[in-house]
């Protein structure tokens, strides 16, 4: 993959992370996130869990304590359980201050699609639409082209919707861009990687932001 | 109240009586909370025709394996893994198979909904995608919502670490996850539990589903272990 490998696309994102924060790190990629996590922040996860320590090894395992994307995690102090509607009230209802999610599709304006490829006949929704209305702030992190090499990052999505105008931050293996009113704002540019070909691999032409810099990690 | 006791013997006795048709809520959450013995011994049971409403794949698999499901309701309608094994696409493909693909806050709230005895209720989640269709909406100030009606089950077939013979829960970490939302849902809930405990042996402080919500109550083995870590994925330590 040109630019960051999959794990730096992840450091990345957790730099959005303060202490303090609500977050829930979609299934996929994202999950990956928690091994990059700051401390202080709070994770939540769709199954009944909040405040949960980083993924679990093999020999700390417990089948019974694991995240959305069916990953092992840990116990630690303040960490709470509650039932699936609780956790919803936590997703619907704002309490939420971000949420990563993976994508297959986003859009100029914002729009989302995560949930099934034209590959299937059929998909999986999960909590996607839930975090993509309650969420604060939504940041999508995934590779910057398909497997096909095609753009994700597309001036209209073709694949069906998880939900409309919700992005805002998007990071991928090239960049990092902005959802604005005004378009989509390249913000930073992932080490060694030029505009043109960022621009090339992206339908809807991006807007230089004047404060337009070097990713750091 | 000391008559009461709510407690059967064998997971066959505890899923007695699910009929053909019936609509049937199965909690868990992948492996965690999943009720696998009281899966089994439906499947033996055969009854046909069954909607089934669950989380994911590994909710349906025996009865599907089993012939018994007309109709899945289901936020995962694959695994969150596309290349994982789908017990739901043949079936689907064929024709055999109706599924119902929603967002799982919904499902929550419709089976809440159904447990609080409230029929329907307005819910923005899902506007602009494929979960508005042919549905009736309404517009709160700015806000664009679908009218949603509430999910009652028949049978909800669920997972608790205690129960007592009056029918109160107790979950362990996130094995909780959808069985209380299941069990307010059903007429009948069923709980399969990994032991039974003596009346005023659980903290009443930390009764999760007191017994008004649960009709039968049975001691079960632990699942295989090769089944629970089935699609577990270990971490990858950086």
């Amino acid at each position: 993959m040109t630019g960051l490998s999959r794990d730096l696309i992840c450091l990345r994102a957790s730099k959005e992370l303060k202490p303090g924060m609500y977050v829930n790190l979609g299934i996929g990629l994202p999950t990956q996130v928690a091994n990059f996590t700051p401390e202080g922040v709070i994770l939540h996860s769709q199954n009944g869990v909040l405040g949960f320590g980083p993924i679990a090894s093999e020999d700390e395992m417990d089948w019974e304590l694991v995240n959305a994307g069916a990953q092992p995690i840990t116990l630690q102090p303040g960490i709470s359980f509650f039932h699936s509607a609780d956790a919803f009230v936590m997703m619907r209802g704002r309490h939420l201050d971000v949420a990563i999610l993976g994508a297959y599709q986003v859009s100029a304006t914002g729009d989302l699609a995560n949930w099934r490829t034209e590959r299937e006949a059929l998909g999986a929704i999960g909590g996607s639409m839930d975090l993509a209305y309650g969420a604060k702030r939504i940041i999508v992190i995934c590779e910057h082209t398909d497997r096909d090499g095609k753009p994700r990052i597309v001036k209209q999505c073709t694949l069906p919707l998880t939900a409309k105008g919700v992005v805002n931050t998007i990071i991928t293996n090239l960049c990092l861009i902005e959802v604005t009113s005004a378009g989509l704002e390249l913000i930073e540019i992932a080490p060694g990687i030029s505009i043109d070909y960022i621009q090339r691999f992206t339908e809807p032409k991006v807007i230089l932001s004047r404060d337009l810099k070097e990713m750091e990690f | 109240m000391s008559e009461v006791n709510k407690v059967v013997a064998t997971p066959s006795q505890a899923v007695a009586g699910i009929f053909d048709g019936a609509v049937v809520g199965i909690g868990g959450f992948g492996a965690a909370g999943t009720p696998y013995r009281l899966l089994l011994a439906l499947a033996e049971q055969k009854p046909k025709g069954l909607t089934v409403v669950g989380t994911s794949p590994r909710q349906f698999e025996f009865l599907i394996q089993s012939g018994c499901v007309k109709k899945a309701i289901t936020p995962f309608a694959r695994y969150a893994d596309p290349a994982a094994p789908n017990p739901l696409l043949e079936p689907y493909l064929k024709g055999e198979l109706e599924v119902e693909i929603l967002p799982l806050g919904n499902l929550v709230e419709r089976l809440r909904a159904a447990g609080a005895g409230i029929p329907a209720f307005y819910c923005p989640v899902g506007i602009g995608t494929i979960v508005e269709e042919g549905k009736e909406k309404k517009t709160f100030g700015q806000q664009e919502c679908i009218l949603e009606y509430a999910l009652p089950l028949d049978f909800a077939l669920i997972k608790a670490h205690k129960g007592d013979r009056l029918g109160n829960l107790v979950y362990r970490m996130t094995a909780r996850c959808h069985n209380p939302v299941m069990a307010v849902a059903a007429k009948t809930t069923i709980a399969e539990v990994d032991e039974v405990v003596e009346v005023g042996e659980l903290d009443p402080e930390a009764v999760v589903t007191p017994g008004i919500f649960v009709h039968r109550v049975v001691k079960a083995e632990r699942p295989p272990l090769d089944w629970v870590y089935r699609g577990i994925k270990v971490a990858r330590k950086t």
